[in-house]
């Protein structure tokens, strides 16, 4: 993928202006179109859309209001700049550990395992997960329901084809991960990048949920959301979060970002730490 | 109204440079010091290793964590971090020119949210990071600093910051310390003025 620099504001641009714009572009995004980035993190929102500003040709947030209200295709433009985010397979690969030592064994009293994996963006963790069951023999047992945001990316995640250059970082994740076979066996070299086995998707469902504006619409054992809620700021979290414990039964499942905590929100109290380091947790009341 | 952060940017041969900094700060320290160090995504031990140096608490930071003065915050490997006022967030949006974090993307956050109550410090490194970031920070009123970069281990780093901050401070490593606690003791020079 291309080296992302995201611009910041122009130097002259001033800065009380900048939010008042940022504000009401936001705003008609929402009543128009329905996506709610009201609540996202504002230092690295303001630099996706200077990237957008910059690639449309305009120089003013209220130019590009102009533009996203009145024209479809930019809207969609600058959905993909706001919802993308980077991942990669057995990204932090002491996580993957983790849940194969202190989840799995809970996972095997169930007969029948699900998983929301919340944000999955291309794909890449979902697959991870795949393999990680499919090794504990439970995959055929379980259903994992990927959602994004964004479809675009989740027409990428179920193609099951990764560039084929970062094979060799994920075979690393996936031995440090505690894979216990050759990682060459889950995937092919096809279509110029590694084609992942259709059996290790056969049980996923991938579909598009927006985390901000969307109820629950299940209830699973584990849900997965990993760097997603960095985005966020910690209102929406805290939403966020009430959604997931709607979700989760008694003893159910969560799984954040190695370098996100439920120290800063409202239910920090309703889970206990399954593992601190890899911020694994269970409902507990 | 004085210096409330300190961003520090640091790469190759930083490990020295933090500990003379870090250990050299004394209990009056009251801004909160951030610091990018460039690192390997799997290197855990950084926070541990500088910690045996100085008595001044640090941690490595969680997303959406309070900004408390008188901390020492680390970047964590491989998230970005931005400053917002108040609080930190963290990215995992790509590299910057091969860096995650980056330290101008930390700096210019830091010069957004804080403008004039900024110090930001550019240590020993090999590669050109931090330079648009320190020079963000001066547009806004911050100050600067630059390791003298004949006493840095590697001197391109903070070269670079010195090319683009021509007006920063540069010092040699250990007078960082001192210089940090003089500013924090005189203020942001512009709020006298006023």
């Amino acid at each position: 993928m291309a080296e992302m620099v995201l611009p910041n504001t122009p130097a002259k641009y001033s800065k009380d202006l900048e939010r008042v714009e940022i504000e009401l572009l936001l705003e008609g995004i929402f009543r128009h179109y329905g996506f709610d980035f009201r609540s996202y993190a504002y230092a690295s929102l303001k630099r996706r859309l200077w990237k957008r500003i910059e690639a449309e040709g305009l120089d003013t947030i209220s130019g590009l209001q102009q533009k996203v209200l009145h024209d479809p295709p930019t809207m969609e433009r600058l959905l993909m700049d706001l919802s993308v985010s980077v991942t990669s397979m057995f990204r932090d690969p002491n996580f993957y550990k983790a849940f194969r030592v202190q989840v799995v064994p809970l996972l095997r009293t169930y007969p029948f395992i699900r998983i929301w994996h919340a944000g999955c963006s291309t794909g890449e963790e979902v697959y991870s997960m795949a393999i990680l069951l499919e090794e504990e023999g439970l995959l055929d047992r379980a259903r994992i329901y990927a959602t994004d945001i964004n479809e675009a990316v989740l027409r990428t995640a179920k193609t099951g084809i990764f560039p084929l250059e970062k094979m060799q970082e994920y075979t690393q994740n996936y031995l440090k991960a505690g894979g216990v076979r050759s990682f060459s066996e889950y995937y092919t070299a096809a279509y110029e990048g590694a084609l992942f086995s259709p059996t290790l998707t056969e049980n996923v469902v991938f579909a598009q949920h927006n985390l901000v504006t969307d109820r629950s619409f299940s209830e699973f054992n584990v849900i997965l959301c990993r760097n997603v809620m960095i985005y966020f700021d910690r209102p929406l979290q805290n939403r966020v979060h009430q959604l997931f414990y709607e979700s989760l039964p008694m003893y159910g499942i969560l799984a954040v970002g190695s370098k996100e905590s439920l120290r800063f929100s409202d239910v920090e109290t309703c889970y206990e730490e399954l593992n601190a380091k890899e911020k694994i947790y269970r409902k507990v009341m | 109204m004085g210096y409330e952060v300190v961003v520090v940017g640091v790469s190759a041969g930083g490990l020295q440079a933090l500990c003379t900094i870090a250990g050299s700060l004394t209990p009056d320290f009251n801004m909160a010091m951030v610091i990018v160090q460039h690192r390997s995504k799997d290197s855990y031990a950084l926070c541990d290793v500088l910690q045996e140096c100085s008595a001044m608490p640090m941690h490595e930071i969680i997303d959406k964590e309070p900004i408390s003065p008188g901390q020492i915050y680390l970047a964590p490997p491989d998230y970005h971090v931005l400053v917002e006022r108040g609080y930190f967030s963290l990215s995992v949006d790509d590299p910057i020119r091969h860096s995650r974090p980056s330290i101008d993307l930390m700096f210019e956050t830091a010069a957004d949210a804080y403008g004039r109550e900024v110090i930001g410090v550019v240590l020993t490194g090999a590669n050109h990071d931090g330079a648009r970031g320190l020079r963000q920070i001066v547009d806004r009123g911050g100050a600067a600093i630059v390791q003298d970069p004949a006493t840095a281990e590697v001197a391109v780093m903070p070269r670079a910051a010195y090319a683009m901050v021509p007006e920063a401070n540069v010092v040699p490593v250990e007078e960082i310390a001192p210089l940090l606690l003089a500013l924090q003791r005189a203020g942001s020079p512009r709020t006298e003025t006023r």
